[in-house]
């Protein structure tokens, strides 16, 4: 039978891409996924797997979400509770901090303890937001980097952001990029996955991502 | 490892169509904005971007259409100009799946739109483009409708204004030198980028690959756009990657 994946819709920028995107890499899939867009609560609760796409400031994207009536608690019983597998994607990914300082301190869901600051490159020539193609570089085995080329020569992501997720805890720390420092590129603990770049926009790396998260078996 | 240089093939569509069309020998329809869109995200363009200079406001909505059927078949950045004049029509391109939009005209009647737009959809998805031309040795104007129109505005002030207001990055354009294939104006993009914490892609004149990496090197451009050179075949994608890469530019060469 087919599964059931929720985007949950909150009016974020790139919907319609992450959608797009998930779509053709259901396809690669011996079975493609049913691929949903929602803000309905019901459709949520009974997914098999929930991604969380985010463009613009963590605060709004916070306080859009929040208008889905009793989304904390669907996401608590589904993803914390009953552990299905869970992406998100840009500031979707960074909402799972316990903070985000984007525009005054704001709380996060608080999944993955840590907080979304400001980068500072080592270099203050370097332009901000950091923008553009960046090869990762991975700290940690993740079933979502399977058959994804790594550092030196490796594939590019896409980034556009001026915040990354600063975790407290090394090992949820799965890939970074280098911009006169490390930039936190991907985050997972348990069945939760997020990333900093945008995989509906980074061709044949990200496709490949999206397609490992929905064979991802934890 | 680091980040990299972007290109950006310049695709502008009036009514729905490629103006002056995409020569490239595997098009079945040169004039379709999307095969054209899925031949350059093929070649291993960076980024698009679509530049809508229909006149009329009924051609308009075509662009909505074109940028839908793009963000099917490409996975890639699209940034979107043209016509930008209230916070809807962001929202719209957006949710058909644009990732950035570009904007001038809107930004120089009313530079508070910038805040309100970067406020409403953040930084990373508001282009400023800055259409300028020199009127004197160090000094350069804002002109608007393609151009023709003056405005007095310094373009230096106008574009460290714009990224202090939200911006997430600059394409400064030189009307002088567009369509002239004689070379990015050089100073002019030098002046912004060092002016300016925000990326400044480079954009208008381009005729060789030299010009590229120039508007690279000497412009401090962190992304260059062309058009010509890559509609009419002069040189691919690839070319124009290889002769950066080759000239010590960080390039993303795995597609």
């Amino acid at each position: 039978m087919s599964e059931n994946i929720a985007i949950i819709d909150y009016g974020s920028g790139n919907l319609k891409s992450a959608q797009k995107a998930l779509l053709r890499a259901g396809n690669e899939l011996e079975t493609p996924p049913n691929i949903i867009v929602s803000s309905n609560p019901e459709i949520i609760l009974k997914a098999d797997r929930i991604v969380l796409p985010g463009v613009g400031s963590f605060a709004d994207c916070k306080q859009g979400l929040l208008l889905i009536d009793g989304i904390e608690e669907i996401l608590i019983e589904r993803v914390i509770k009953q552990a299905v597998p869970f992406f998100g994607i840009c500031v979707g990914m960074q909402l799972m901090a316990d903070f985000g300082e984007e525009k005054g301190k704001h709380k996060g869901l608080g999944w993955i303890k840590g907080s979304v600051r400001k980068i500072a490159p080592k270099d203050s020539k370097l332009k901000i937001p950091h923008m553009g193609w960046n090869e990762l570089i991975f700290k940690q085995k993740h079933a979502l980097l399977k058959n994804i080329d790594n550092g030196e020569n490796g594939q590019h992501a896409y980034f556009v952001h001026s915040y990354h997720f600063e975790a407290n805890e090394k090992q949820d720390i799965i890939a970074t990029c280098d911009y006169a420092g490390d930039i936190t590129a991907m985050i997972a603990k348990d069945n939760m996955v997020g990333v900093q770049f945008h995989p509906e926009k980074s061709q044949a790396l990200g496709l490949k991502l999206l397609e490992n998260f929905l064979r991802w078996q934890i | 490892m680091s980040l990299k240089t972007r290109i950006i093939p310049c695709l502008d569509v009036m009514g729905g169509r490629v103006v002056k069309g995409v020569n490239f020998v595997d098009l079945i329809d040169a004039g379709d904005p999307v095969e054209a869109a899925i031949a350059y995200d093929r070649a291993g363009a960076d980024e698009l971007c679509f530049l809508d200079i229909t006149a009329t406001h009924e051609g308009r909505d075509n662009i909505f259409h074109i940028v839908e059927k793009t963000a099917e078949h490409c996975f890639m950045p699209v940034t979107v100009g043209g016509g930008v004049r209230e916070l809807e029509d962001i929202r719209k391109l957006l949710l058909c799946g644009a990732d950035k939009v570009a904007i001038n005209s809107a930004a120089v009647k009313d530079r508070d739109f910038i805040s309100r737009a970067a406020d409403k959809f953040g930084n990373q998805c508001i282009v400023v483009s800055v259409d300028a031309r020199k009127v004197s040795s160090e000094k350069w104007e804002i002109f608007t409708h393609g151009g023709r129109k003056k405005t007095g505005i310094d373009a230096l002030e106008f574009a460290i204004d714009m990224a202090n207001r939200g911006a997430g990055e600059l394409l400064v354009t030189s009307m002088d030198r567009d369509g002239t294939k004689s070379g990015f104006d050089l100073k002019l993009t030098r002046k912004i980028s060092d002016a300016v914490s925000v990326p400044v892609i480079a954009s208008g004149g381009v005729g060789t690959l030299e010009h590229l990496v120039e508007g690279v090197k000497q412009g401090g451009a962190s992304a260059v756009l062309a058009a010509s050179i890559f509609h009419f075949g002069t040189f691919s994608i690839a070319q124009a990657k290889q002769y950066m890469a080759d000239n010590g530019i960080k390039m993303r060469i795995d597609n």
